[in-house]
């Protein structure tokens, strides 16, 4: 297996990453401004900062067709920067939140973005044409705490959150005159906005970090904080799902995960690196993970003679040096997306995390 | 290290680690707020279950973990006055001194003698590991320390009876 490219931009937190559809742009949220890197060979250079909000920047995406940006931040905003031959335009978006706001995703469509907040409310976003302005609707019911994660459904209209109330839950987004009508499928035939598909909790309740549709969409994997990955298999409106896998581990709790194909699950969070799930309604197991340990020059090759105890103890006052961790992550690893993939299956993904690396691996 | 030390700061070592997953969340109360959800205590379901570990009655520590925080609160053994005097004196010195380190809490919980905070912001500048290491090294050193300081106090307390004696002899 090829070594990860590992590109260390700054000694900040990153909180999220997202690349351009030709991967020459990079855009990356540091504290309250998100910076764009552009590829230059091997590495990438700071080449654009993008400022308007003033607090912490929670999310970034890119549209892939479009290019255009969506960010959100704990100052509340949502700010849409349309690509223009004079640098980013930023248009605010009319959330009506009152607190955070804590993800961001734009759908396939590209006609719309959900946003996650702390208000216990996910605001749909689309572009009204008569106002000139994008405009929110709320989905509101049965959400009793702050939103952590979104994800989009292949069709555009479904949406997954999880919330730090435990539970992973699977909603309607349409919207007349964006959307068009859905095929009836797995998580119900009728899907006026608002639906609720499915409400999912696993055993020990913990907070829902990561939620994820499978490349065909008719299965749901969400991560939470007990350390857990639970896989849903639904079987149609208002029926019991088909299946619910839950896969417990020994590891720290994963922040994030993305699918590989319909049987592979990559996950990584607190543990600094990625594992694979694979599996299938049967059963899902963890198969280990994704980083080859005892690299050469970490630790491993360093030669431990008398002579170098000393030396060490001399210059350090310690014999053994523990500060860097063995895996290419040094702290939490906050954001896994795909990097490179086509029809579901992924060649490679990047991560980003709290270390201010961006890591790009081969699935 | 006895033999009940050893799998005592072992537990808490696995117990911090895990309790030590914190990420940045901003307050769901009030806006534009980032607080440290332990301390704030608003909202009950980002709080995680309180965890004690005891060695003994008179040694324990206090976990309380939450999304953005975690609160480390340390009993220190106490087996007379004098040694009480000296935990009392200790953690005032070292808690006067807050700023200079950054996870120490101001005041300690009630029913122990030493606090930290731990938040997310320290979590993302420092390694965590280390910050478990230093939590571990604090409570290795600190029973250490207070025999050493009562032992030192006691042979200053003979030597002061012995001069101040001497003219009576």
């Amino acid at each position: 297996m090829a070594a990860p490219e590992v590109h260390h931009l700054f000694h900040h937190p990153i909180a999220d990453h997202s690349f351009s559809a030709d991967k020459q742009t990079l855009a990356v949220a540091r504290d309250t401004s998100v910076e764009l890197y552009g590829r230059t060979g091997s590495g990438f250079k700071l080449k654009d900062e993008l400022k308007g909000h003033d607090k912490l920047v929670t999310s970034v995406d890119i549209a892939l067709n479009t290019g255009r940006i969506v960010t959100c931040s704990q100052d509340r905003n949502a700010l849409v920067w349309e690509p223009s031959p004079t640098g980013y335009k930023p248009t605010l978006v009319l959330l009506r939140i009152n607190r955070a706001a804590t993800f961001v995703r734009w759908s396939p469509s590209e006609t719309k973005f959900a946003v996650g907040s702390g208000a216990r409310v996910i605001a749909i976003c689309y572009f009204e044409e008569e106002n000139d302005w994008w405009v929110s609707k709320h989905i509101k019911k049965p959400i009793r705490s702050t939103i952590t994660t979104v994800a989009w459904h292949p069709n555009s209209v479904l949406l997954a959150a999880g919330s730090t109330d435990a539970h992973a839950r699977v909603f309607s987004s349409f919207i007349k005159g964006v959307d068009e009508r859905p095929e009836p499928g797995v998580w119900g035939e009728r899907l006026p906005f608002n639906t609720v598909c499915g409400e999912y909790l696993n055993n020990s309740a913990g907070w829902v970090h990561a939620v994820s549709f499978s490349p065909s969409g008719n299965s749901l994997a969400f991560a939470a904080h007990d350390s857990s990955i639970t896989v849903v298999y639904p079987n149609g409106a208002d029926q019991a799902p088909r299946a619910v896998v839950s896969v417990n581990t020994q590891l720290l709790p994963f922040m994030s995960l993305i699918w590989n194909g319909e049987s592979e699950i990559i996950a990584a969070g607190y543990d600094c690196e990625a594992y694979r799930f694979k599996g299938n309604e049967g059963g899902w197991q963890l198969t280990g993970s994704l980083e080859s340990k005892g690299r050469a020059g970490l630790g491993a090759a360093r030669e431990e003679s008398a002579f170098n105890m000393f030396k060490q103890m001399d210059l350090k006052g310690k014999t053994n040096d523990d500060t860097q961790l063995k895996t290419v992550h040094q702290n939490t690893i906050s954001t896994i997306r795909v990097y490179e993939g086509s029809g579901g299956a992924v060649r490679k993904f990047s991560t980003s995390g709290v270390d201010g690396r961006i890591v790009i691996w081969n699935a | 290290m006895s033999q009940s030390l050893r799998p005592y700061l072992q537990c808490v070592r696995s117990s911090l680690t895990s309790a030590l997953c914190l990420s940045n969340f901003a307050s769901q109360t009030s806006e534009r707020h980032n607080v440290p959800e332990i301390e704030a205590q608003t909202s009950p379901e980002v709080l995680l279950n309180p965890l004690t570990v005891a060695r003994n009655e008179n040694e324990r520590v206090l976990i309380e973990p939450s999304i953005n925080s975690v609160r480390i609160s340390i009993k220190i053994k106490q087996a007379d006055e004098i040694e009480h005097i000296l935990v009392h004196k200790f953690t005032r010195f070292l808690t006067q001194r807050a700023e200079a380190f950054f996870i120490l809490r101001r005041k300690p919980i009630k029913g122990y003698d030493i606090s930290f905070l731990i938040t997310n912001y320290h979590t993302e500048e420092m390694l965590k590991h280390k910050l478990v290491d230093f939590i571990i090294q604090f409570m290795e050193e600190v029973d250490k320390e207070i025999s050493e300081m009562k032992l030192f106090l006691n042979a200053r307390a003979r030597f002061v009876a012995e001069s101040f004696l001497t003219p009576f002899d």
